[in-house]
């Protein structure tokens, strides 16, 4: 791997940067892998990274049916946070947090993690007395946390509306500094990057038709570029993974429903922070570009068409505009959907299933980008010593029979 | 935003509606009698179809009805609406 540097920058440029290495190969499926990895986004990625850079396993691939980054990683808005109420969440995310802390070094390459502060707003004493059972709960597990009264909010936030003449009054906020914004598609590259020096072959525009099952052991994988045989198989395919393990004969409690973003046009930088709020319903903040990113609830029904409904626009923009009337004349500039996977509790499932060798990392619906580095991890060692971390063991699929959910209001998109 | 046919009240526009999820869930007749697995599947697992399903709707800001409709997922296409308690219309694809 070449590796990236200021002087790798200067030596470059005298060429007018027309010799830099392919950042990962192309290669053609080799017959046989001892682990194969479906699904070419971030948490397939960081997974086949830690795995051979932690684990040493030598033949691993990633197995992606259209390009690298193009399902969810490339279509999420960027949130990393681990203020969750759940103890077992709060581990689970924290964890991710403090790997995106050093992901940059790690992968030598940018990931443009930013570390702007997230702030949950409240409108009701009510509602501050939830955000409060939320701070309290994280500072027990060690995560930071702070609450913010009117004066310091307008430190924060001095384009919003925080006058008591708003539909909804803003009353009070927590804020965790710790949150941050990433640049998605640097995440996917990076970890492939990465991988792929370490000898994962990156497979894209290989669609997986079918998984071999003998004796209810997983042997193998049917894809359009042929018969791969592997005794482990993990699963990243977010939206996908319920229709991927149909074909091992395992259902899961899951449904697949549109998740939808926008970007506006780029602007001078107007906000420095990241704001959440489930009143009116929205998240926002500004890329380094200048856009605003904003996103909202998923759409209700069930869909794997990767596109929304007009009116779940409309009510986010109308969200905005409550916190922000300043915003009103802002274009809109792009707009998609993304098909997440959600789960009854609104937490993931991992771990190991009933086929031997079959492990899945899914369910993560609505909020999987922050946790890419701590699910790679987690389900790296998982998979290497075929048993659940003690990490990724609350979110086994037994939860459902056993009754022990990880009911998490934390999650985004959770009104 | 999708246009649904009620069949109570003909075509309407998508944020009249309330989605219900999946159809033809029964409860088990027994719920002390069956095993874990068996409430887990009817309380958490759905089918998460890639293709035509039948699923529940409500008109809640119109006649305030549920009815049932055959959707496909990948298209958001609705081929066909009937009541509860009916069964799905067959040879639909």
């Amino acid at each position: 791997m070449q590796k990236y540097s200021f002087f790798k920058l200067l030596q470059h440029s005298l060429s007018h940067h027309k010799n830099w290495q392919a950042a990962w190969r192309n290669p053609a499926p080799a017959r046989e892998y001892d682990i194969v990895i479906v699904g070419g986004g971030g948490h397939g990625l960081a997974a086949a990274y830690y795995l051979a850079k932690k684990h040493g396993v030598k033949r691993i691939a990633v197995i992606e049916k259209g390009w690298l980054g193009g399902g969810n990683t490339g279509r999420n808005t960027t949130v990393i946070r681990s203020n969750y109420l759940r103890d077992d969440s709060a581990r689970l995310y924290e964890h991710s947090l403090q790997l995106w802390e050093g992901l940059s070094q790690e992968l030598n390459y940018n990931v443009m993690f930013s570390q702007r502060g997230l702030l949950n707003l409240a409108h009701s004493h009510h509602e501050m007395s939830t955000l409060l059972q939320r701070h309290y709960a994280m500072i027990e597990n060690g995560i930071e946390s702070e609450i913010l009264n009117m004066q310091q909010l307008k430190k924060w936030l001095p384009n919003a509306n925080l006058t008591s003449s708003a539909r909804y009054p803003i009353t009070g906020a927590i804020v965790q500094r710790r949150g941050g914004t990433a640049r998605h598609d640097a995440v996917a590259w990076g970890y492939a990057r990465g991988a792929d020096a370490l000898g994962v072959d990156i497979i894209q525009q290989c669609e997986v038709q079918d998984l071999i099952v003998t004796n209810n052991a997983i042997k193998g994988v049917e894809t359009t570029k042929g018969t791969i045989k592997a005794d482990k198989v993990l699963l990243c395919a977010a939206g996908h993974s319920g229709h991927l393990t149909k074909m091992a004969g395992l259902e899961l409690p899951m449904v697949s429903v549109p998740l939808q973003a926008m970007v506006s046009e780029p602007m001078k930088p107007c906000m420095n922070t990241i704001i959440n709020d489930s009143t009116v319903h929205a998240y926002i903040s500004q890329s380094d570009k200048g856009e605003l990113v904003i996103g909202a609830s998923n759409d209700p029904y069930l869909s794997y068409s990767q596109r929304g409904s007009w009116q779940v626009n409309e009510e986010t923009l109308q969200a905005i505009l409550e916190l922000y009337p300043v915003f009103s004349r802002v274009k809109m500039m792009r707009h998609w959907a993304g098909i997440v996977d959600i789960t009854p509790d609104r937490s993931p499932l991992m771990g190991l299933t009933d086929v031997k060798g079959l492990y899945l990392d899914g369910g993560w619906g609505t909020g999987g980008f922050k946790a890419t580095p701590g699910a790679g991890d987690l389900m790296a060692d998982t998979v290497a010593n075929d048993k659940a971390h003690p990490l990724v063991k609350p979110f086994g699929l037994d939860r459902f029979t056993s009754g022990r959910l990880v009911d998490e209001g934390a999650a985004s998109g959770v009104h | 935003m999708l246009l649904i046919n009620c069949p109570f009240c003909g075509a309407r526009e998508e944020h009249e509606f309330h989605y219900g999820g999946q159809a033809h869930i029964t409860r088990p007749a027994d719920p002390e009698q069956v095993d874990d697995k068996a409430w887990a599947d009817y309380l958490y697992y759905r089918k998460n179809t890639l293709g035509l399903q039948a699923e529940r709707w409500q008109h809640s800001f119109g006649c305030g009805q549920w009815f049932n409709a055959l959707r496909c997922s990948q298209t958001h296409q609705f081929k066909a609406v009937y009541k509860m308690g009916d069964d799905a219309p067959e040879g639909l694809s």
